[in-house]
């Protein structure tokens, strides 16, 4: 077993350092920061549990493209200084006019911004961090789960062979509250509503069936913390190959402030596996699970 | 209006520097405007070792405000001086490295291994931290320590210009900062963070894994300009502002109140173009106060 400095407490896979060493994909895209003013927002579920998640565009500043995976910071001018930091959101669709985002409103700012009225001046940065693998020739599962669905969308819509990707989506509100009838439309999708008590054990069931279905594959997930942890534990238990994204709270979305950090495998002299705190708005938000230890991950034996 | 402001053997295009800990090593916000707009820039708190911080959660939003732990995550001297130095605009904009050791020898040594490069403008000694040989006695709070670390740098800085920066959370910070300048300090910065705390009743826990943190932002302004008047009748050496900055007219109060220079820190985070902005905008902050020149404009407090 290994453990940390300390001799106190597993820290690391010993395998993690040694199985996938290539970085997540990186982007090249030219990052900037606008001024700009919200075009629209689209409540996705008028009422019910649904009513907390909205589609948000904002007037597209100058950004002409972004990979799948990437993200931007929204401020809008109404939060002046307080609330104090900007708010990062998967892009989930780019059009020359606009720019379009999937929120579900989870406290102050998210509500703030849900509360924009169109034209209303906010400032945003990005695009910012990486993208998912995109592997054209390789069968792709998307695992998505909540509002982790928000990348996908474009995912599917850029991959050049629909037919090998296939989609399982969990969520609790309504479908019908979330863009999933687009990605249905264009390839294999499933979903999952967790309604009642005992829900979630036939859904992870579902999720180790699909994982095992892949693990000559690749695999792309998305959503709440538990639901990676969930992932990622079957992804290890099949040996399959998983991408994850992150959605650590950020201040500042450039690398500076040192808040969203993941701890990362590293590459090091020391025979014992090594860890680095990584950004997760630079580095990812985009990693190879079998990469990083999550917030809350079991300790491994 | 002449801009430009020269103090402690440092000459800056502005009087406008970016606070460590918020604008990494500059490079992270090239692609949001050019380094050389800027008076200067103070790195990322680097220490002789790389050291990997604090856990998570590390920082927490605060009412005009934002709390950090992040526990100096840096990659050490070396790789600074190697790998990211030579990437910056230093012949252009002033870089000075704020520096972090837990004992005395270490921060001279840190100081020696700077005042060989070139590159570096200045050091800014960060005393907000633990004296290990002293039981963990923070040296920014007592004036015998503090006067300790800026001897052990100034001795080791060559001619390299040593800035202390002074934290508020002591009783008496004009003491300190008398403490420092006896000891040859060439400035003081000021304010660091103030010691604060959140908790989330909901699960009945700390915002930060560290459970105290620094406080920054707006909401520490008023503390920011209080210890600058405090410290500006109490010593004669330049000093060089920040706590809340976030627009042109801050930096104005600042230098109002006394200060040769000014950082913006946290306000970084509120857009990663905001330091170029407050430098495109001070000329016309200056006109529009009817401000000719620093030298009749620092310091003219009317009280």
């Amino acid at each position: 077993m290994l453990r940390d400095s300390k001799g106190a407490e597993p820290l690391w896979p010993p395998e993690a350092c040694i199985t996938t060493t290539v970085a997540a994909t990186p982007v090249a895209a030219l990052a900037g920061c606008f001024d700009t003013v919200l075009v629209r927002r689209v409540a996705l579920s008028r009422s019910g549990p649904g009513c907390g998640l909205w589609r948000l565009d904002i007037a597209n500043p100058g950004v002409e493209s972004f990979a799948p995976g990437q993200f931007m910071m929204l401020r809008p001018r109404a939060f002046a200084l307080d609330p104090l930091w900007g708010r990062p959101f998967s892009i989930y669709a780019l059009a020359p006019k606009t720019i379009s985002f999937f929120i579900q409103v989870a406290g102050r700012g998210t509500a703030a911004l849900a509360g924009l009225e169109p034209g209303a001046p906010l400032t945003v940065w990005g695009p910012l961090g990486n993208a998912f693998a995109l592997e054209p020739d390789v069968r792709t599962l998307i695992l998505a789960g909540g509002v982790g669905l928000a990348p996908f969308p474009a995912y599917v819509k850029k991959h050049p062979a629909p037919s090998r990707l296939s989609v399982l989506f969990g969520h609790r509100p309504p479908v019908a509250a979330y863009p999933f009838k687009e990605i249905a439309a264009a390839v294999n999708a499933e979903h999952f509503r967790e309604c009642k008590p005992g829900d979630i054990e036939t859904f992870i069931a579902l999720l180790d069936e699909r994982i095992r279905d892949y693990r000559g594959g690749l695999i792309l997930a998305c959503g709440p913390q538990p639901f990676l942890l969930t992932v990622k534990r079957l992804a290890r238990k099949h040996n399959a190959r998983l991408q994850i994204s992150l959605e650590n709270r950020m201040a500042c979305g450039v690398g500076a402030c040192l808040g969203c950090v993941t701890k990362m495998a590293v590459a090091g002299d020391s025979p014992e596996p090594a860890f680095a705190n990584v950004q997760v708005c630079t580095k990812g938000p985009v990693f190879w699970a079998d990469q990083i230890r999550l917030e809350g991950e079991e300790p491994w034996t | 209006m002449d801009l430009s402001v020269s103090f402690a053997g440092l000459t800056l295009k502005n009087p406008l520097l970016t606070a460590s800990g918020t604008f990494g090593y500059g490079l992270e916000f090239m692609d949001y405007g050019d380094l050389r707009e800027l008076g200067g820039i103070v790195v990322k708190g680097t220490s002789l070792y790389p050291r990997q911080g604090n856990p998570m959660p590390r920082v927490a939003e605060t009412p005009a405000g934002m709390l950090n732990a992040i526990g100096l995550q840096n990659p050490g001297v070396e790789v600074f001086v190697k790998d990211y130095l030579p990437r910056l605009p230093w012949r252009e904009t002033a870089v000075i490295v704020n520096i972090y050791a837990c004992d005395a020898a270490e921060f001279g040594e840190l100081a020696g291994i700077l005042a060989a490069e070139e590159g570096v403008a200045a050091l800014e000694v960060n005393i907000s931290c633990p004296n290990v040989k002293a039981g963990g006695v923070l040296f920014g709070q007592d004036p015998f320590m503090a006067g300790q670390v800026t001897e052990a740098v100034k001795s080791r800085a060559g001619d390299k210009p040593v800035i202390v920066k002074l934290s508020p959370n002591v009783t008496d910070i004009a003491a300190m900062a008398k403490a420092c300048e006896a000891a040859g300090a060439d400035a003081l910065s000021l304010i660091n963070t103030v010691s604060g705390m959140a908790v989330d009743v909901r699960c009945r826990k700390p915002r930060l894994a560290n459970v105290i943190g620094g406080l920054s932002g707006p909401a520490v302004k008023p503390v920011a300009l209080r210890c600058l008047h405090q410290v500006r009748g109490a010593v004669t050496i330049p000093l060089i502002g920040l706590g809340g900055i976030s627009s042109a007219e801050d930096v104005l109060e600042f230098i109002l109140v006394g200060a040769h220079a000014v950082q913006i820190g946290t306000a970084n985070f509120l857009r990663p173009d905001m330091a170029f902005k407050i430098a495109r905008e001070l000329p016309d902050a200056c006109g529009c106060f009817r401000i000719d020149s620093w030298e009749s404009f620092r310091g003219s407090l009317i009280l």
